[in-house]
């Protein structure tokens, strides 16, 4: 630190009171927010948009779900100016340790009533579904008129 | 007495001073007095009476059970709690009963706490403001305090009006609301991103994460499985270290809670700091750093360093890229958890009955806000088999990337770092909703989410004021399950601070709180 001071001092015209010339941390950022891309062409195609739709259960609603989306998508690549050569992925800050397994023994339970008091429609012990094995209609019934005509 | 901290206010009941119940009157008529707040969702008063009521009992008998029995707290409302209403603040949890207690609050029950309510927070946890709540954003509390009114009166020579108060910060904002105003003591909130310090910060008290796989998940609605930590909000350091011996600790309902015992400790009186090894982190000196921050937290190396710390600046390379590796890791992880709300066991169903598909479509476009439903899709994508690779595994690498960055500095022999907490403080309401959630996101957990990715401990500690009479906080990490070395450095430096508690603008006539501002710079 003794070496920078005059050399901060020289640089820095006048006094600032709130940067001591020796302090440790650094007058001025030290990295750049990644311009955001603008006017860039939809990434997402109307087919992705319609599996990501049966994917999720949740619909884009409109024009600017895609576009944020598109916006979250284009965040997400500043990863790849990022080298990773060689670098093991980490799913678990806890990797080193050994996972703690109980005895395979009921332990809590017997609250059938509280749970099924939970549900909306139930029938005896059972909760119930409308029919299954139906797939969700196509995108265009669905209504996503909007969405397209943006794209 | 509500001013007072946990501590100072278990003394008041060891020696007789107030008797539970009368501590939790004052407690509930004071959330009365600021329910404009809009920090708790549910308020539990027949509950608290109740609890309040068996700890008279045993102070009478002379038992209590410890330093927690017969103080007020409050839970945020994404931890589950039998028989009480748990919603994440959403139209999907409407309406929902756990039939157990999160193991958090069970330990906080059994140690004889005295639960007032659930607080407000950001739909699921996602946000950073406590702004995107079904039951309406958290206001902050600072917002009608004397230092605020009178510093931003002055400054723009306009009488204000009511749409001018501040966020609180978030997703904790319902907690560390309720416990900078004074309606409680402690305040349970989570952590996956921040969003306990980030709201602590905004606030002015003291907000701790502690180390991922010490204190039990078991019982909070998940968020990031691989982040998420219970939180601890209180006034002061002690607080937080006396909170903390009481939740840490293996979990047989939570296997990602380690084994190895607990000691419980309290912080020494007097601290010495000159064998410590303070790290200053120059990739915290991000853009957009507000200049009063960067002097606060440039002082506070100098005072460190004064009082014979050794302060050195160390490099955290790949910090600028975590916020956006929390982003994909987050988004996946959101869209893989929120699959179980599908309206069949559970919270909102919607009245669509044509298919169990279009059930489960229509139920999740109904009880999920604009927010959630964002990220499901975003992770949705992340994870789809062709981006698999080139989103979620290369973040998960540059995750490793990133604490390695961590280990490297304190193998270096660094004991913790000081950084700043957020880059500003506290938006004002009409500002903050400019943006969108993912982008005010990307800017308040910049400097917080780094320690959810290593999975570190870090607080949160009350600093100075802004200009604008708004607190200001520094954020100390620290090495991971060294949660008393962190906390005991935390008080060395709260105690050089002596930063002042909120005061409420209070009228002269009548001493309620001054809720419109044009009537309180008229008579200022």
């Amino acid at each position: 630190m003794w070496f920078r001071a005059p050399l901060c001092t020289a640089w820095i015209s006048g006094f600032r009171r709130s940067l001591s010339a020796q302090s440790k941390v650094p007058p001025k950022p030290t990295w750049d927010l990644q311009p955001e891309i603008r006017n860039q062409k939809p990434l997402i195609s109307l087919d992705t948009i319609d599996h990501l739709e049966r994917l999720a259960l949740v619909d884009f609603g409109n024009v600017e779900g895609v576009q944020r989306l598109e916006k979250a998508i284009q965040f997400a690549d500043q990863l790849h100016n990022v080298n990773t050569e060689g670098v093991e992925p980490l799913s678990s800050v806890l990797e080193d340790r050994t996972l703690y397994i109980r005895n395979d023994a009921v332990a809590a339970g017997n609250c059938t009533e509280l749970l099924l008091e939970n549900a909306r429609t139930v029938v005896e012990e059972y909760f119930v579904a409308p029919p299954g094995n139906i797939p969700l209609p196509a995108q265009h019934e669905r209504g996503l008129s909007e969405v397209k005509s943006s794209s | 007495m509500l001013g007072m901290s946990l501590r100072e206010a278990a003394a008041a009941l060891r020696l007789g001073q107030i008797k539970p119940t009368e501590l939790c009157q004052k407690c509930l008529s004071f959330i009365k007095e600021t329910s404009f707040l809009n920090a708790y969702i549910t308020v539990t008063e027949d509950f608290a009476l109740k609890q309040a009521a068996e700890a008279d009992e045993r102070f009478i008998q002379g038992k209590p059970l410890g330093d927690l029995d017969g103080i007020p707290i409050a839970i945020k409302d994404n931890f589950s709690t039998a028989g009480i209403e748990t919603t994440c603040a959403s139209r999907m949890l409407k309406g929902y009963i756990a039939p157990y207690n999160a193991t958090v609050v069970q330990k906080l029950f059994d140690q004889g706490a005295v639960f007032m309510g659930k607080t407000n927070l950001d739909e699921f946890a996602m946000g950073s403001g406590s702004t995107d709540s079904i039951f309406g954003p958290v206001k902050n509390p600072w917002s009608y305090s004397r230092s605020y009114i009178d510093k931003t009166s002055l400054s723009h020579h306009a009488a204000k009006d009511d749409s001018d108060w501040v966020i609180t910060g978030g997703s904790s904002g319902g907690s560390a609301c309720a416990v900078s105003a004074g309606t409680c003591y402690l305040a349970i909130g989570s952590d996956t991103g921040g969003s306990t310090r980030n709201p602590a910060s905004h606030c002015g008290v003291v907000g701790l994460k502690p180390t991922y796989g010490l204190v039990s998940r078991h019982g909070l609605i998940p968020l990031v499985n691989s982040m998420d930590v219970p939180g601890i909000v209180t006034r002061c350091v002690d607080d937080a270290a006396t909170v903390l011996g009481v939740l840490a600790g293996h979990d047989p309902y939570d296997s990602t809670t380690i084994q190895d015992p607990f000691q419980p400790f309290s912080l020494p009186e007097k601290v010495d700091v000159r064998n410590v090894c303070i790290g200053i982190p120059k990739e915290y000196h991000a853009p957009g750093l507000s200049a009063e921050i960067l002097s606060l937290w440039s002082e506070t190396a100098d005072l460190l360093e004064n009082a014979g710390a050794k302060v050195v600046e160390v490099s955290l390379p790949h910090t600028p890229y975590s916020i956006v590796c929390y982003h994909v890791l987050c988004t996946a992880e959101v869209a893989s958890n929120m699959a179980r709300f599908d309206g069949l066991e559970y919270g909102h169903r919607s009245d669509i009955d044509d298919s169990t598909e279009a059930l489960y479509a229509a139920t999740r476009r109904e009880g999920f806000n604009e927010v959630v439903r964002g990220r499901i899709l975003s992770g949705n994508y992340f994870l789809l088999k062709r981006n698999y690779e080139k989103y979620f595994v290369k973040a998960q690498k540059v995750r490793r990337l990133i604490a390695d960055d961590f280990v490297k500095v304190f193998n270096s022999g660094v004991h913790v770092l000081l950084t700043p907490t957020t880059l500003g403080d506290a938006a004002p309401y009409l500002e903050f909703i400019q943006e969108d959630n993912r982008t005010r996101s990307a800017q308040e957990d910049v400097f917080t989410q780094c320690a959810n990715m290593a999975g570190l401990p870090a607080v949160t500690v009350p600093a100075a004021l802004s200009s604008r009479g708004l607190p200001l906080g520094l954020q100390f990490i620290g090495r991971a399950f060294c949660e008393q070395q962190l906390l005991t450095i935390a008080k060395w430096f709260e105690k050089q601070i002596d930063f002042s508690p909120l005061q409420f603008n209070r009228d002269s006539e009548n001493g309620n709180i001054v809720q419109q501002y044009s009537k309180s710079a008229s008579s200022v």
